[in-house]
């Protein structure tokens, strides 16, 4: 069958389990819409933060961004599963023992303020919008490419199946569904690894294959270190950016996954404390498969694009080169006219591009997979984007009900209150739609910079609000300002105000915008530590709340109130 | 509970994160990132360790650590009668 028959059927069949899913398991509470009643098991819950955790970025572009960075690409390898460490270590089975719905609900209760919540909702609200957005353009741009229709139908069909459950679902549906999208994407990205990982060095396991030899002999990353070094470019295995530098930013994108409130939030709705602890377990497991994969894929793809192109004919190369030249993620230009392609470093010399998405999606042509695995790549790329952004989706619709509505009105209804959390959700979702289909230019950017603000605004205060019961909320607040403000402020300088000068020489420490979040989070803490000391501390009842959510015993059912 | 035995039981606790972080902090900041030149002279198969650190042994660490503190926990939880269950 042709690779668009097989893309349709298996795309198609996993929008059909999805939605039947969501079906089954509608909410019909608040409580069942904001935590999905509190009853899911810790290894669902591990499996649904999975896939609400990996995104179109994780799925599609990450292994392309390490093929290129080589080392620097461990930023976000160690970026984005270190901070589940602090999950569950400093987050997770307290909030889960606090019991109520939001991370504006912990700060608005733990720092006795609704200022200090209104603060909170802005940043959830600011660093959710900025991250669907980006997962309604992944959408569209797999359809696009895959089923050939354009993005801006593809970005329509995506927000109709998002709309569907996570109106519908609210938190129960969307736990079950990411339960079968993680089922989905994992196999779609472990079947073309494992199938390259063999013919490349004989080793099933892709985590092992990396460390193995090719056919002559030598080992994968030393001949890769060669080959590269060959032609101009940094060792594959070598670093490029400053020590520096690296450390800031895999810091910023710990601490920042650790302060994101749509992987928070996930841990609300396990029955008790040490099933919060066990599920961030889980959660890590299962996000470490694809994370250990993706190194391996990264090395394939770059050797094997070398490989197969480097100082060869441009009428022999094979049919992906030309299928893939069309979507213009892949570009063979021949500037001295010798009938082959150099692949080089020098940019005036070079005559191949090739863009970074093409490590993941080509994988299966470039290993001359059967078809029906394009088509499982597709449906699993879907999956990726659909499951995190059904999952952003939900923290503003919760925002909005919640923290916002019910913090002004709190006698309305329960009804009430939950046809204001399905409304905006809608919203929310049109909102992502319009943004998907006319990306202002800044939203790749702005997703990674969503992690630096996490970093400096949420996790020093959450932090605080558990280990000290002297913070109180004109350090937690202040802290929080501060450290946002700097961070945006650094940001939108040296990216917006100033691009020309966002190079080493100019930045701080030699710290770049990416890696500014740390910075912000120490500022936050200082901040915070200092203005404490001088206002009262928290009254009684606090200071008896923070003792309560230190012991596990007595966690029962999430609260309403 | 009475207050001491909560605080010695929240001591317990802290020291275990203590340690549990420092394992963390030590695997990724300090073999994959302020080590790494260093680590990379040696080698564990076909990878520099330094860089194998960076890619992969530090994420399989952060997964063993996480469930050091599950069962730790579980264990301290019980011996201060604190547990669900």
């Amino acid at each position: 069958m042709e690779i668009l028959t097989w893309t349709y059927i298996l795309v198609g069949l996993s929008f059909a389990l999805y939605i039947g899913i969501a079906i089954y398991t509608r909410a019909g509470s608040t409580k069942e819409f904001y935590t999905a009643g509190g009853g899911v098991s810790p290894l669902a819950n591990g499996m649904a933060t999975a896939a609400d955790w990996m995104s179109a970025a994780s799925f599609i572009s990450m292994a392309g961004v390490i093929s290129f960075a080589g080392y620097d690409g461990s930023v976000y390898l160690m970026g984005w599963t270190g901070g589940y460490v602090l999950l569950a270590l400093l987050l997770a089975p307290y909030l889960r023992k606090f019991g109520k719905f939001t991370v504006p609900d912990f700060v608005g209760d733990r720092y006795y303020s609704n200022k200090a919540r209104v603060v909170a909702v802005i940043c959830a609200l600011f660093i959710s919008f900025t991250y669907v957005a980006g997962q309604m353009r992944g959408v569209g741009i797999v359809f696009s490419r895959y089923l050939e229709v354009p993005i801006e139908w593809g970005v329509v069909i995506g927000m109709c199946i998002v709309f569907f459950y996570a109106v519908l679902g609210g938190m129960k549906g969307i736990t079950y569904t990411q339960v079968a999208q993680y089922c989905v994407l994992i196999f779609a990205f472990m079947v073309p690894a494992i199938f390259v990982s063999m013919q490349l060095t004989g080793n099933p396991i892709p985590q092992l294959g990396l460390g193995s030899t090719v056919s002559d002999g030598t080992y994968l990353l030393d001949k890769l270190d060669g080959v590269l070094t060959e032609l101009g470019f940094e060792a594959y295995t070598s670093g490029r950016k400053g020590m520096v530098d690296i450390f800031m930013i895999t810091l910023a994108l710990m601490v920042g996954t650790a302060g994101l409130p749509h992987v928070i939030v996930r841990f609300f709705t396990v029955p008790r404390v040490k099933d919060a602890r066990l599920s961030a377990g889980y959660a890590l497991v299962f996000i470490s498969i694809l994370y250990t994969t993706a190194p391996a894929v990264a090395a394939f793809g770059i050797y094997n694009a070398i490989e197969t192109v480097s100082e060869k004919k441009i009428e022999n190369l094979p049919i992906w080169v030309h299928t893939w030249e069309k979507t213009n993620l892949i570009q063979v230009n021949d500037k001295n006219g010798d009938g082959l392609v150099q692949y080089v470093a020098d940019k005036d010399k070079n005559e191949f591009t090739i863009d970074k998405d093409i490590m993941v999606l080509a994988s299966p042509e470039i290993a001359n997979l059967p078809n029906w695995v394009v088509g499982l790549v597709a449906a699993g790329a879907m999956a990726a984007a659909l499951s995190t952004a059904a999952g952003l989706l939900l923290v503003i619709s919760t925002s909005v009900s919640r923290d916002l509505f019910r913090t002004f009105r709190p006698n309305m209804s329960e009804k009430k209150e939950l046809r204001i959390a399905r409304l905006a959700a809608a919203g929310a979702v049109v909102i992502a739609g319009y943004f998907g289909i006319n990306p202002p230019g800044f939203v790749a950017e702005v997703v990674a910079f969503a992690f630096g603000l996490a970093a400096a605004s949420f996790f020093p205060v959450i932090i605080m609000g558990i280990f000290s019961s002297r913070i109180n909320k004109e350090g937690a607040i202040a802290g929080m300002l501060s450290g946002l403000v700097f961070t945006l402020g650094y940001i939108i300088f040296f990216k917006f105000i100033s691009p020309e000068l966002n190079s080493k020489e100019y930045w701080w420490f030699g710290i770049s915008p990416e890696g500014i979040g740390s910075i912000g989070m120490f500022l936050n803490f200082l901040v915070c530590i200092l203005i404490s000391r001088f206002t009262p501390a928290p009254p009684k009842e606090v200071q008896d709340m923070i003792q309560e959510i230190r012991i596990p015993r007595g966690s029962g059912d999430a609260q309403a109130h | 509970m009475p207050k001491s035995k909560m605080q010695q039981y929240w001591n317990k606790n802290l020291k275990t994160l203590f340690y549990l972080l420092v394992v963390w902090f030590v695997v990724s900041f300090g073999f994959g990132i302020i080590g790494v030149d260093y680590l990379n002279q040696f080698h564990l198969g076909g990878f520099k360790l330094g860089f194998w650190f960076a890619q992969q042994g530090s994420i399989f660490t952060f997964v063993i650590l996480i469930f050091i503190y599950v069962v730790r926990m579980n264990k301290l939880d019980k011996e201060f009668d604190v547990n669900e269950d």
